[in-house]
């Protein structure tokens, strides 16, 4: 499956297909990441939201640095 | 036209009119290192009319890679960064009324540092300072601009504008870790785009135009961008922001305890009691930059710049070699943001 990823063309490996599972696959679900699928935020506790072909998907993890 | 501020006057939406409110700012940044040297310069150049740097740490030769204020002289002689700074900035522009203070920020002195300030700009290396900040923004009514790297990525987003959410609303809970430049590592390049960002919304905000409120991200490296309007994540239980605030990063008990350990040498640092520790995840980080790593069901130990440092699983951290606490919690920022 392919998304947009952060305004890039990016391909899912075939087990990802929630938010949850993203994160995980992008080694961001320990960090705090705002999550938006679509325009749409998606909260905390609603990260099996499914990602399908074509979404675009929008993450910010927060760091530290300065 | 040939005076000072006559490019910035030029382009129609500052002009003179705003050119003169720019002039009229009295800013404050936390942290002088690699986003407050950029963000010093950029407003110093720009004739803000007081600028306030505060920071806790000397130079060393790891900051002239990306923090653009300092010499190979100011390492040498060993000066803080904001006396360096005020050095470099009075070279630049010597009508700039340039305050420094080499003092730590905490619950203590964070409202008073804020006070009377028309802004904050966010230039400091970890997360609790940050919502220490954003409390003392909130409860002044005092925009933040906020700004963090690391590698080649950064984000920005300003709060205190509008009905938009603080950083207590977006982040909830205190991350167990964040990456920072020390673990991490980071590329100048990213610098000059977050404090771009940071200043042009500053510019933006002193003369009254309306400030972009998105939260942003960049990559330099993959080229990744993101601008989420985060709108919807505003609490309306928010103890930072909302109408029955407590400000509690404001209070002594939210922020990390210090304990210089008596004939030991040694600092104990105490977590903030709402940070989780993750001992395997922080060994993972600081792996790259430590000797004698040990990591085990109860704690993590590690040499780090001299010192031998021991997380506990309850949130206690030992800085051995050192009596200093400002600088233990320096070694803790680095290690853990």
């Amino acid at each position: 499956m392919s998304i947009t990823l952060n305004g890039k063309a990016y391909k899912l490996p075939e087990d990802v297909s929630t938010v949850q599972q993203l994160l995980e696959h992008l080694e961001l679900s320990k960090r705090i990441v705002i999550v938006e699928v679509n325009k749409e935020i998606v909260q905390k506790d609603q990260y099996d939201h499914p990602i399908r072909e074509r979404d675009q998907v929008e993450m910010i993890h927060f760091v530290g640095g300065g | 036209m040939n005076s000072r501020y006559s490019r910035q006057e030029l382009f129609k939406l500052i002009g003179e009119k705003g050119q003169k409110k720019i002039c009229q700012a009295h800013v404050l940044i936390i942290g002088a290192g690699a986003l407050g040297s950029a963000s010093a310069e950029m407003l110093v150049r720009a004739g803000v009319g007081k600028l306030t740097i505060v920071d806790r740490d000397i130079l060393d030769w790891s900051n002239l890679q990306r923090q653009q204020l300092y010499t190979e002289k100011d390492v040498i002689d060993q000066l803080p960064k904001a006396v360096a700074a005020k050095k470099r900035l009075y070279e630049i522009n010597s009508t700039v009324d340039i305050e420094t203070i080499v003092a730590d920020v905490t619950a203590e002195n964070a409202e008073e540092l804020v006070s009377g300030k028309t802004l904050i700009v966010d230039a400091t290396d970890n997360i609790e300072t940050r919502l220490l900040m954003n409390d003392a923004s909130r409860k002044l009514g005092i925009p933040f601009f906020m700004g963090a790297v690391v590698a080649s990525y950064g984000l920005t987003y300003p709060i205190g504008l509008g009905e938009l959410p603080c950083l207590h609303c977006l982040l909830d809970t205190l991350p167990p870790q964040t990456l920072t430049c020390d673990t991490a590592g980071v590329i100048s390049p990213i610098i000059q785009v977050v404090a771009a960002h940071q200043v042009a919304n500053v510019f933006k905000y002193l003369v009254g135009e309306e400030v972009d409120s998105k939260l942003k991200s960049f990559d330099l490296w993959t080229g990744e961008q993101a601008a989420i309007d985060v709108t919807p994540l505003r609490r309306s239980d928010c103890p930072s922001c909302s109408k029955d605030a407590s400000y509690p990063f404001l209070s002594k008990e939210s922020q990390t305890r210090t304990a210089v350990l008596c004939g030991r040498d040694t600092v104990q640092l105490t977590l903030p009691p709402d940070r989780e520790v993750e001992l395997r995840q922080f060994a993972e980080a600081i792996h790259p930059i430590v000797t004698g790593l040990i990591c085990n069901m109860h704690l993590v130990a590690c040499n780090f710049n001299g010192h031998r440092i021991v997380l506990f699983r309850d949130g206690r951290m030992l800085i051995h070699g050192t009596k200093d606490v400002v600088k233990a919690k320096m070694i803790a920022s680095k290690l853990m943001g």
